[in-house]
């Protein structure tokens, strides 16, 4: 049985992409079999940031109506032996997600695969829906901004009442705060939500603080997930959110202004 | 008011400005979130039934429902035309 993951924010632009991404790559470079699973029907994204976009044949939807089957539309990535990607569909609309077809598909995956991640789209709409109706697990990625603090509220209170998990009066899914887009220099100047200040809102358990880097659009440049970048601070700190979901007790990292030495302050590091 | 005082007022702390806006804005919508479904409706049907007795206003019913650890209260406020007094509290207490 996999366990299925969604990472969902409510409010677009703040890095669930690129936290799917990451999330499952360190998955599955610690051994466990992953499948990242793009929800976001119509505006895929998720092959770019991950490298494979010229490789995609079938989609996501493709599977859902038959067209092909899990094998012809999963692509396994190049950098990692246990990682797969199935893509969303570029062509039709989010309504192509039925929530049989989702399921079923997600079954299937479920025989083989030990973490199942849906990146979803932004929004409350029909693909979001889909994204976390079978999760058991919700990722909730935050900035440390009103407008996303407030959607993330709002998402909470959908996962606790709008999913498989709610319906059947089973436990309910686990959720975990991941703050991204951090800037202490900026907190320290009261000049952006602390860490405390969106916990103490939110009151979820923080999974991880992802500092605002020059890393994640690198990475994205390249289309290869930032958690391969194991010398930058983006890249350990989701590094981390990974030991951390596994269980491990690491502590918080990239809270406090980094003190550049004399060089790299005259050079900009 | 030296140089310096005058560019540390100009900093405001623009996060504790949010801070409570978003604790404000959050409560409220959790509390709108909790509410059954079925208060609008409630509160029509009983609004309905008081006006073929009395004229009262639209807005002469409010239904509010308060939570506490191990009871709910559902309480009804109607506001009767001729008395200057609202009859508060007459409600009823669902223990969940």
């Amino acid at each position: 049985m996999a366990r299925i993951v969604v990472v969902t924010s409510g409010k677009g632009g703040v890095g669930k992409t690129t936290t799917a991404a990451s999330f499952a790559t360190g998955l599955a470079l610690r051994g466990n079999r992953t499948v990242v699973i793009d929800f976001d029907v119509g505006l895929r994204n998720l092959d770019l940031i991950m490298g494979c976009e010229r490789r995609v044949v079938y989609d996501f939807v493709n599977v859902i109506n038959r067209e092909a089957n899990l094998n012809q539309a999963l692509i396994r990535d190049k950098r990692c032996e246990e990682l797969f990607i199935l893509p969303a569909s570029q062509t039709r609309d989010k309504e192509a997600l039925t929530k049989q077809g989702v399921g079923a598909v997600l079954d299937e995956l479920s025989e083989t695969f030990e973490y199942i991640v849906c990146d979803s789209p932004a929004g409350i709409e029909h693909g979001a829906t889909m994204a976390m109706y079978f999760a058991d697990d919700a990722i909730v990625v935050t900035n440390p901004e009103v407008s996303s603090v407030r959607d993330s509220d709002r998402m909470l209170g959908i996962l606790a009442s709008k999913s498989r998990r709610a319906e059947n009066n089973q436990n309910p899914i686990r959720e975990y705060l991941l703050l991204s887009r951090y800037s202490p220099s900026r907190v320290k100047q009261g000049e952006m939500l602390s860490v405390e200040d969106v916990q103490e809102i939110l009151s979820v358990y923080l999974l991880g603080v992802i500092p605002e880097s020059k890393a994640v659009l690198n990475a994205s440049n390249r289309g290869v997930p930032v958690i391969f970048d194991n010398e930058s601070d983006a890249g350990q700190a989701y590094a981390d959110v990974v030991g951390r979901y596994l269980g491990e007790d690491l502590p918080h990292r990239f809270l406090d202004i980094q003190k550049k030495g004399f060089l790299s302050r005259l050079f900009g590091g | 008011m030296g140089l310096l005082d005058y560019f540390r007022s100009r900093r405001q702390n623009t996060a504790a400005i949010a801070k409570e806006r978003l604790q404000i804005l959050v409560a409220h919508e959790r509390g709108e979130r909790s509410r059954p479904s079925y208060l609008p409706m409630l509160q029509k049907e009983i609004l309905e039934v008081i006006r073929k007795y009395v004229a009262v206003d639209q807005d002469a019913v409010t239904v509010t429902l308060e939570q506490d650890d191990n009871r709910e209260i559902l309480e009804l406020n109607i506001v009767l035309p001729d008395r200057s007094e609202p009859t508060t509290g007459s409600g009823f207490v669902a223990v969940r």
